[in-house]
């Protein structure tokens, strides 16, 4: 890293994509992208999900081939389809799901890659001190010797930048670096990255949140269905600007019609277990209540005991006044536990699997599905394709009996809401539900949730995103550490003080 | 080289894989042939007419196709919920232990119950040997790979020691054998002089209610779920632990079902030789036949058409029998190589 | 009991420990690299298998013996090519392929030694190589006789623990090949070759099952006949996982089966009356099982271990 005078600023350019175009089948995923980065310059990509943004971000790191176009770094054409080759040119990518190896050592997953294969030894001390050195530079803290796997996903985050800059990238590729971080550690990052382009480092930021992308960066890039719509100074440009270039359209605010909560539906009490401390919470039918929480904080053991994945160690459960005796994700179901999974294609459907039987899930096994220990397909297959029409589930021909797989993911996660939300659940436990979807699907899955309020449903909304929450809750709680804080009405909410919950102010220790 | 992963995948090329695999391993094997200085087109025909070129040599195939079938079929049902089943030769000689045990005389029952008694019995057997390992998977996560492998030894050395002790043929001038089976428990010839026996209707019968059981049932779907995504599937309100042994039993079943049919059927008594590795060919075949139970019948006879073949091949030329399982081990990994290029489309980049 | 203790302490007791571990331990190494680098390789039964025939018969025909174990490990070698050209590059069912190759060249074995030899009738023999004393070391009391006369290939796969540990903890290759089984994306993203790696390990860990097939027919017996491997292969990789996936450890274990099936063959003398030697006989495979099981819940395999690797792919 040369530190380079901040006077240089807009004199030299660090990165250069010309034309870049690339086609996924039917979707055309880049379209003639055209973007500058100067020495010593942060510039924003913003762009909803499905924009292109983390396309380009691949082309850019060799991941993928462009079918058109070319990438100049420093001047000078960057071979595309290596990521040897974006490494060498001075590219570094910090990616939005770090790719560090958990048993591995933090010192193991910088030094990877940087030694010729060959050689016979390992200069560990060296790299040790020359990463100690790095470190204390950018004021960024990290244990080097301590196993990935024990680290927070911030510290990960940390790891992540300083490898690649161990590596002496010139230029930083961030995708969505704050997705996974609560609002003090996106300051520190931040701080960081402005440190790092005054000492003459230029930083690409992917982001959806315009918040962030007003506070950091010094030029936007909004990219649309593919396409660069907007290409500005932050300095000259106001959130609504930037919002109304992203979306290309306003999107009907949603309806949030005011309604008496009913009677309790689910109780926890004490609950503790799988990474959970004395989790209390109770959900009342017809209300929304919202888990704020950054990802890794026990939202997983939380959704698990709800659904009868896991038994609790300590505490106990209610459903409707019931005390829960048996932990089965079958007896939940059967209970009118409806649960929509964080991980669509791991958890809730089963990709290589039919329509029919991904709709069908655990219900097969009653009336009017099974008979005699038979499946009855043709009652399935018609009430599957009625679901699915209803649920606006495109993408499949019309055919049942298509495998999961083939659907978008917004596709998916309506099948996910066909099964779930068919026989009208007492309670929804709903972990991530519009995550990765684009501004359609997101707005279909909220409404499909404001209406399975309407309808009586108790819900349980846990999200990272504290937009999604402040619109659809009507109480948010914060889950820290395992533990929960005592949920608070909406109104009294705000992003500031839930943020500083989600850092873990007012915990115990 | 990069792969692509196709949208949709044609029925007719789903059948063609294993025929191209099938022609492939010919055309790689028939390096060995010309190795040891034979024809390679006179040792294809003699291999075509040994398999099939005759009314004798037909039955032969159907009879070397039985074991292949129930074995395949053993081994597809517990690969199709990812159980992984390499212990079906053990489960073959468990089943012919257990018909020893009950049908050669030691035990009274009344004859016209005798066979079905054995035959349940070799069920058993093979069903709990497989058991073993899956409930060690799904209480301890052992993997079951290298149990049921080592398994197979274990039984293979309780059978050599029951041949030379307790259960000799005293009558056997010696040689390691257990005394035939009665009479009562002799599976009937379908077709006089052959030795084709109704192992072969019991085996079809298998694979058609192996086939109805897995598209109708909801212990089908169980399976089909647990195997494609176990934890998707335990989330759908699937018992997980419980599918896998109940596959273990209907999977390790069928491979001691094997064991019952070759017994009672065609040897008459159990050696230590009664499988010449009948539970390992059952992987090909489970695998040359996409693990589709009908698709599992036409493998086997395939496959035993080319260990007949090659058997009579080796008469005529000298060339070795082992060249068969040379053959059939080739067409397993050129399958492999043909489902891959069927799922995806290479591309050259 | 007393009797036991005479056996353990005795010295020909530990030269046969040695002598049973060497192959496991061959093999055991060689599985280890292919699983380190996310590869599992169950065509190790049958690679074994043609090592130990082709090095025999090479050594038939008049090579030397070291020329032998190379023809081994040459084509141990290949059939690694063959095993990662499957499951590196085409992202195959590992335990399919493994159970393929094994199938394949155990029969591959026997057709050529058929084909080879037609006419005998017992198999023929030949010079196996000879304990190497150590000079100097040979002469300690006990270890001499133990530890320090012992053929070269014991040496070799004693030797090759600690270069295994070295480069495998030690060496920018060994981190890239445990990357690559750790995390093959993360290791992509950081320029290392995957399918390079993958497939240079699967050929060494191959070519050295085949080095250990080959110990077998060239030092440890010296003829090949059917069956010659049986099972070791398999238990080969039950140590593995039994080892924790440390050469180290690996040693350890090699020595503990190798001693336990040392052991078995003296009980055998003392005990065998009253207990038939198929039992005796079924220790290994038996207590393999008992091993996995104890080790089952702590065993932290490499975590990309059969999932296959398929760059610039779109999920």
């Amino acid at each position: 890293m040369n530190p380079s005078p901040r006077s240089e600023l807009g004199s030299e350019l660090a990165l250069q994509v010309q034309g870049i175009s690339k086609r996924f089948g039917e979707l055309l995923a880049n379209d003639r992208i055209d973007l500058t980065v100067k020495v010593g310059e942060i510039v924003a990509i913003l762009g909803e999900n499905g924009a292109g943004k983390t396309t380009l971000m691949n082309i850019l790191f060799g991941h993928y081939l462009p079918d058109q176009g070319q990438v100049r770094v420093f001047g000078q054409p960057l071979t595309l389809g290596s990521p040897a080759a974006a490494l060498a040119a001075g590219l570094g990518m910090v990616h939005q799901h770090v790719l560090l190896a958990e048993n591995l050592s933090v010192l193991d997953n910088v030094i990877l890659g940087t030694e010729p294969l060959w050689q016979l030894w390992s200069a560990r001390a060296q790299a040790r001190s020359k990463l100690m050195h790095l470190a204390t530079e950018l004021g960024l803290d990290i244990p080097a010797d301590a196993l990935v796997g024990s680290l927070s996903v911030g510290e990960r985050q940390r790891v992540e930048i300083l490898k690649v800059l161990y590596r002496g990238a010139r230029i930083l590729i961030l995708d969505e670096p704050t997705a996974v971080l609560t609002p003090p550690e996106v300051e520190q990052l931040f701080a960081t990255l402005r440190r790092m382009v005054e000492r003459g480092l230029s930083i690409l930021l992917i982001s959806h949140k315009l918040q962030e992308v007003m506070a950091v960066s010094d030029r936007v890039v909004v990219l649309r269905q593919g396409r660069v719509v907007l290409s500005t100074p932050t300095a000259t440009t106001t959130t609504t600007a930037l919002a109304a270039a992203m979306v290309g359209h306003q999107i009907p605010a949603l309806v949030r019609d005011p309604q008496g909560r009913g009677e309790v539906v689910l109780e926890l009490q004490g609950v503790s277990g799988g990474g959970l401390r004395e989790v209390s919470l109770r959900v009342h039918r017809g209300e929304i209540v919202g888990i704020a929480g950054v990802a890794g904080n026990g939202q997983t053991a939380l959704v698990d005991v709800l659904c009868g994945g896991r038994r609790p160690e300590q505490g106990g459960m209610r459903l409707a006044g019931q005390v829960l005796r048996f932990w089965t994700p079958q007896l939940l179901i059967q209970k009118g536990v409806a649960r929509i999974p964080e991980d669509r294609q791991g958890t809730g459907l089963i990709g290589s699997l039919s329509l029919w039987e991904n709709w069908l899930g655990g219900r097969y096994r009653e009336q009017p599905f099974c008979r005699w220990g038979l499946l009855r397909r043709q009652v399935i297959e018609q009430q599957a394709a009625a679901a699915l029409a209803r649920f606006e589930v495109r993408g499949h021909q019309g055919s049942v009996r298509a495998p999961a797989q083939v659907l978008s993911g917004g596709n998916q996660q309506k099948v996910i809401l066909a099964r779930e939300l068919f026989r009208d659940p007492q309670l929804i436990v709903a972990h991530q539900p519009t995550q990765g979807l684009d501004v359609g699907a997101v707005a279909y899955v909220h409404g499909q949730l404001l209406a399975a309020r309407q309808g009586g449903a108790g819900i349980l909304l846990i999200s990272e995103d504290l937009d999604e929450l402040l619109s659809l809750a009507d109480r948010i709680g914060v889950l820290y550490r395992g533990r929960l804080s005592e949920p608070i009405a909406r109104e009294q909410a705000t992003r500031t003080a839930l943020g500083l919950q989600m850092a873990g102010q007012g915990y115990a220790s | 080289m990069r792969l692509e992963l196709r949208p949709h995948i044609p029925v007719w090329l789903t059948l063609l894989a294993p025929l191209l695999a099938v022609t492939l391993a010919l055309l790689s094997c028939s390096v060995l042939i010309l190795w040891t200085g034979s024809p390679v087109v006179t040792a294809y025909g003699a291999l075509i007419q040994g398999a099939v070129g005759s009314g004798f040599a037909l039955t032969e195939t159907l009879t070397r196709a039985i074991p292949l079938m129930l074995t395949g079929l053993g081994v597809a049902v517990c690969f199709q919920a990812k159980l992984w089943n390499i212990g079906a030769e053990g489960q073959f000689y468990a089943g012919a232990l257990a018909a020893t045990l009950l049908g050669t005389g030691g035990v009274p029952v009344p004859e016209p119950l005798l066979l079905p008694l054995l035959l349940l019995a070799g069920w058993m057997a093979g069903g709990l040997l497989l058991w073993i390992p899956a409930w060690l998977k799904t209480q301890l996560q052992v993997d079951e790979v290298v149990t049921t492998l080592l398994l197979n030894f274990v039984v293979l050395l309780l059978v050599s020691y029951l041949l030379e002790g307790p259960l000799r043929d005293p009558l056997a001038l010696g040689w390691p054998q257990a005394a035939p089976v009665l009479e009562a428990a002799v599976l009937p010839k379908l077709i006089p002089r052959s030795r084709l026996h109704a192992g072969l209707i019991l085996a079809v019968v298998a694979a058609l209610a192996v086939w109805g059981w897995q598209r109708l049932t909801i212990w089908g779907f169980e399976m089909r779920a647990v195997g494609a995504n176990p934890v998707a599937a335990r989330f759908f309100g699937i018992p997980v632990p419980q599918v896998i042994l109940y596959t273990s039993l209907v999977g390790g079943g069928l491979a001691g079902l094997a064991g019952v049919c070759e017994l009672t059927g065609l040897k008459g008594y159990l050696t230590l030789d009664l499988s010449p590795g009948f539970g390992y060919t059952g992987i090909v075949v489970a695998m040359l036949g996409q693990l589709h139970p009908l698709g599992v019948v036409a493998a086997a006879i395939f496959v035993a058409g080319i260990y007949v073949g090659a058997d009579s091949m080796g008469r005529v030329l000298g060339v070795s029998s082992y060249l068969a399982d040379v053959m059939v081990a080739a067409a397993l990994l050129w399958l492999l190589v043909c489902l891959c290029l069927i799922r995806y489309r290479l591309r050259w980049e | 009991m007393f009797e036991v203790w005479g056996v353990v302490t005795a010295a020909s007791f530990w030269v046969a420990t040695l002598r049973i571990g060497t192959p496991l331990l061959l093999g055991t190494l060689g599985e280890l690299l292919c699983e380190r680098a996310g590869v599992l390789n169950l065509g190790i039964e049958g690679i074994m298998t043609l090592g130990a025939m082709a090095g025999w018969l090479v050594v038939y025909q008049g090579a030397d013996l070291w020329t032998g174990v190379a023809c081994a490990a040459l084509l141990g070698a290949g059939l690694g090519l063959l095993h990662s050209l499957l499951t590196v590059r085409l992202g195959v069912s590992q335990h399919v392929t493994g159970i393929g190759i094994t199938l394949l060249s155990t029969n591959l074995a026997y057709f050529v030694y058929r084909m080879a030899l037609p006419q005998v009738t017992s198999p023929p023999k030949i010079t196996p190589f000879s304990p190497w004393p150590v000079p100097g070391l040979s002469q300690l009391p006990w270890l001499g006789e133990t530890l320090f006369t012992q053929p070269p290939l014991t040496y070799l796969s004693l030797l090759l623990v600690p270069t295994m540990a070295y480069v495998l903890y030690r060496t920018p290759l060994g981190l890239a090949l445990r990357m690559v089984g750790e995390n093959p994306a993360a290791a992509y993203a950081q320029g290392i070759p995957v399918y390079g790696v993958r497939t240079g390990a699967v050929m060494v860990g191959s070519a050295l099952m085949a080095m250990a097939g080959a110990f077998l027919t060239l030092s440890a017996f010296d003829a090949f006949f059917f069956n010659i491997v049986n099972g070791r292969g398999w238990i080969c990789i039950a140590l593995v996982i039994f080892a924790g996936w440390d050469p180290w450890r690996a040693l350890g274990g090699a020595l503990l089966f190798g001693g336990l099936d040392a052991l078995q063959v003296r009980l055998q003398q003392i005990w065998g009356r009253q207990i038939p030697y198929q039992f005796f006989l079924m220790l290994p495979y038996g207590l393999s099982i008992v091993a996995l099981v104890l080790v089952a819940r702590h065993a932290k395999a490499p975590r990309a271990l059969l999932i296959p690797f398929r760059a610039r792919e779109r999920v």
